[in-house]
């Protein structure tokens, strides 16, 4: 038996887990995470092995969802300078790069230059390529920085200009040195894509340090037999390589798992998630098995990406809500919470504060603790506070539906048991076994994706077989990535026409993917 | 007089989008170009239009083609050099001051950057109030003014003059221009006296901008839960629904994005439903079946919780938004000023009546 073990670190607790071929939670862990991250992830790990009983050479993957690069922005921690190459003008020099970032996160980039070249909206040349101030400018940086990020106009379009630029900075620097061009990692809209291109460059050293470290240390766990893999916020696994290349890719992957590994659980790839922590409540939306995506564009560290969240409202509900009866008789929950101290505040925990979970154990919902004391609650009041819960809980369920009908709702999250089982618009509540450690779990089953990006002309190749040849390549770079052959499916397509471009030519770009052989 | 640097720009943009009433494009780009324009040249001086000499020359800044392109092709910083000289020996005088026409959207800050590259002042008015889609939607219209004379030029230095018959022409050579040379580019026109300037544009919207958006950022800085009435009180907003977005319907015509969002409701508006038409601005917002606003009145999509406005090119099924009315300028409550931009110029077969008027049934 083969098994792999799925790990999700949090703003409060690191979650691992083991699972087994059949995808079968064995065991699960809760601990809490470390200012450094590392230490909290190696004592869920050793936690879940210890717990598990398992032959460690058996654990043949590890997946880990991890905040460890969002940190090093948000804390400008080990950041590398880069070098920063915009491909475009003289379009785009009204605009320099950083221009709206923090003060303290622009000293990552030693220098930065925009030089001629980039496209235009139909994919003409703006210019052709300067290549003598591209290998000016690597000349220029030369032992200073060994990580560049380079963008070009358009670039998502036509990338040829920037991968030839990408050429030109190895053989000006060196063959170590990293190199991040846009068109790999954003889409359209240029500074939000030339900022997340400069952020990745400048986490080169964190993502070598911490899949290195990762790697290393799961090796002295005796985990000799392990694949690792890292989640992305597209609710896709990367392998340990391709991290290192696009270890911003991994940003904001937490919820996503959550979603995912709370969808997976239940066995559904359509339903609301509502994932209840200590203090606050997600309530996410699952469609055809991944999260749906939210409009709004992810800030990190006071820089402005062009990623998407997934569309995730929190509200101040949770395990630790603080219960309270006013002089009119009213009772309110939340939306602050004893948070973390739950285990000595709730009355259940010989404390003094009434909770959610109080109410909940008062009502028999749940059986925490010591229940004789949350007794003392009068009934009508815990009647009161679960009327509150279940308003706040349905009106949050309600706003993320796409129609009237009813759904099928999941709860996850240490705090569920605060949550009744008959909520309107729901046709049915499910709480899943382990539904304590979505998140973890989210990530051990995240599946592999391959990627394909060509232009093609229309002209020369009917769409059919064009679109075929480019699902191919996608499903050959999937398998390669480790996807089970028969499981691969597409994801994204898309097939977007070059205007006022001869030959009736368009980019294809497809996306597919696939469970974990 | 005073002087608008960075903190002023970030929140007049705010007001922008605002303003943009769904329509206009993004402010954000406008507002990079902008502050890196202040951060190379210097803070701009604002003029309030009285300040402004009647025989000043004064020169609206805009950009014309897609919002779109904008965001991945900016400009080049130089443009508004080009414009200048263009303009000032075309004229055979010298600009004194440069102005919005659009308040809303992306338009409402690239006049900073002109300024500012310049070292020009720029008088706090502009042409609309907010944002429309088409050129001659602009007060200056109402007093026979001529969109043209009119400079363009692109990032690459191509650039032209345009005369033309109609302000209509104008819109139709300048579209077409605009595509040849990548889909977005630089210009000026209307341009005016202060005399002209101060009979017919809209006053004090720069500050009217600003204030509502510093008003949005302090409210989404403050933690509290029910900030709807404030933000209404701030904004002089009529509530006018609050829903989620269960269906998109568009359609692409022209340059235009047509449109219609289907809003059912949430909260007080349960069992309520709604729709806004759009084309690329909000046009007309209709609560069971009955009009609740119109053009002129700006109809602006706001995020239920963060008061982010959401424009139309940004709308998205499942999506919670509060809508609001907004009074219009008074002028274009006028007969001259509705034939103008009135629901019937949008074929919207109904009479306009005032938001105000038509929030008290």
């Amino acid at each position: 038996m083969n098994y792999r073990l799925g790990i999700d670190v949090g703003g409060t607790n690191t979650d691992a887990v083991i699972i087994d071929e059949g995808l079968d939670v064995v065991s699960q862990v809760k601990v809490p995470t470390t200012s450094d991250v590392y230490t909290g992830i190696m004592n869920a790990v050793r936690a879940v092995l210890a717990s598990g009983c398992i032959n460690k050479r058996d654990i043949t993957m590890a997946m880990l969802g991890t905040t460890q690069c969002t940190n090093a922005i948000v804390e400008r921690k080990n950041l590398v300078p880069v070098g920063v190459l915009r491909i475009g003008a003289p379009a785009t020099a009204g605009i320099q790069p950083m221009t709206d970032w923090p003060e303290d996160l622009r000293k990552v980039v030693y220098k930065s230059a925009i030089i001629r070249g980039g496209y235009e909206y139909d994919g003409k040349e703006l210019n052709p390529l300067d290549e003598e101030a591209v290998v000016a400018f690597f000349s220029d940086i030369k032992g200073h920085v060994d990580s560049v990020a380079i963008s070009g106009v358009f670039s998502t379009l036509r990338n040829e200009q920037e991968a030839r630029a990408g050429e030109l900075a190895r053989q000006v620097l060196g063959p170590d040195v990293h190199i991040s061009l846009s068109s790999e990692i954003g889409s359209m809209g240029l500074i939000e894509r030339e900022n997340a291109t400069i952020l990745n460059a400048a986490l080169n050293k964190v993502a070598k340090t911490f899949t290195q470290g990762f790697e290393k240390s799961l090796r002295e766990e005796g985990l000799d037999n392990v694949s690792l893999y890292l989640s992305q916020n597209d609710g896709t696994l990367m392998s340990i390589e391709e991290a290192r290349r696009y270890p911003v890719l991994t940003i904001a992957c937490g919820p996503t798992n959550s979603i995912r590994g709370a969808g997976y659980l239940s066995r559904l790839s359509n339903a609301i998630v509502v994932d209840v922590g200590g203090t606050t409540t997600d309530v996410g939306a699952l469609q055809n098995g991944f999260p749906r995506e939210s409009g709004v564009a992810v800030t990190i560290g006071g820089v402005r990406t062009n990623f998407r969240m997934p569309d995730v409202i929190s509200i101040g509900l949770g395990g630790g809500s603080i219960v309270r009866v006013h002089d009119d008789g009213s009772v309110t929950v939340g939306p602050d919470s004893v948070g973390y101290k739950i285990t000595s505040e709730a009355l259940v925990f010989g404390g003094s504060t009434i909770t959610a979970t109080d109410v909940a154990v008062r009502l028999g919902l749940a059986d925490i603790g010591d229940s004789s004391k949350a007794a003392s609650i009068d009934e009508a009041v815990a009647r009161k506070a679960m009327d509150v819960i279940r308003g706040k809980v349905e009106e949050a369920i309600d706003s993320m539906k796409l129609s009237g009908a009813d759904v099928t709702v999941v709860l996850a999250g240490g705090g569920s048991v605060i949550v009744p089982a008959d909520l309107k618009g729901a046709s049915e509540v499910i709480v899943p076994p382990h539904s304590g450690c979505a998140n973890a779990i989210g990530s051990a089953i995240s599946k592999v994706s391959g990627y394909y990006e060509k232009l093609v002309s229309y002209d020369e190749i009917e769409r059919e077989q064009a679109i075929k040849l480019a699902t191919n390549e996608a499903v050959l770079a999937a398998l390669d990535a480790g996807a089970k052959m028969d499981s691969v499916e597409v994801v994204e397509l898309e097939d977007v026409p070059l205007q006022y471009y001869p030959g009736n030519m368009v980019r294809i770009r497809i996306k597919v993917a696939g469970d974990l052989a | 007089m005073r002087k608008i640097g960075k903190k002023e720009i970030n929140d007049i943009a705010t007001g922008a989008s605002l303003l943009g009433a769904g329509g206009g494009g993004d402010p954000y780009i406008g507002r990079l170009i902008a502050l890196n324009a202040v951060e190379e040249c210097g803070e701009v001086t604002l003029l309030s239009p009285d300040e402004v000499p009647d025989d000043a020359f004064i020169v609206p800044i805009a950009m014309m083609g897609a919002p779109t392109v904008l965001c991945e092709k900016a400009i080049n910083g130089g443009e508004y050099k080009v414009l200048a000289q263009m303009v000032e020996s075309y004229f055979g005088r010298k600009i004194y001051a440069f102005m919005p026409i659009e308040a809303g959207g992306v338009n409402s800050m690239l006049p900073f950057a002109a300024a500012a590259r310049l070292g020009l002042p720029l008088v706090d008015c502009d042409g609309m109030g907010r944002a429309f889609p088409e050129l001659q939607m602009v007060t200056f219209t109402l007093g026979g003014m001529s969109a043209t004379p009119m400079a363009l030029t692109d990032e690459k230095g191509n650039s032209c003059i345009f005369n033309t018959i109609t302000n209509k022409w104008t819109e139709e050579l300048a579209r077409s221009v605009t595509m040849s040379c990548g889909g977005s580019v630089s210009v000026c026109l209307y341009t005016m006296t202060g005399a002209e300037m101060k009979k017919y544009a809209v006053r004090d919207i720069i500050t009217r901008s600003e204030r509502l958006g510093s008003a949005m950022r302090v409210i989404k800085e403050s933690s509290r839960e029910d900030t709807e009435a404030e933000f209404l009180e701030i904004t002089g907003g009529y509530k006018l629904f609050k829903g989620k977005i269960v269906d998109v319907k568009r359609e692409v015509r022209g340059a235009f994005n047509f449109g219609k969002v289907v809003l059912e409701g949430i909260g007080e508006y349960k069992n309520h439903s709604s729709y806004v038409e759009f084309q690329n601005e909000n046009l007309a917002a209709v609560v069971d079946g009955r009009i609740v606003a119109t053009v002129p009145d700006l109809i602006c999509l706001v995020d239920c919780n963060t008061y982010t406005p959401v424009p139309t090119d940004a709308l998205k099924y499942g999506k919670r938004v509060l809508v609001v009315g907004l009074e219009c300028y008074e002028r274009w409550r006028t007969e001259a000023g509705l034939g103008l931009v009135g629901p019937r110029y949008f074929g919207i077969d109904t009479d306009y009546i005032p938001v105000e008027e038509r929030a008290k049934v």
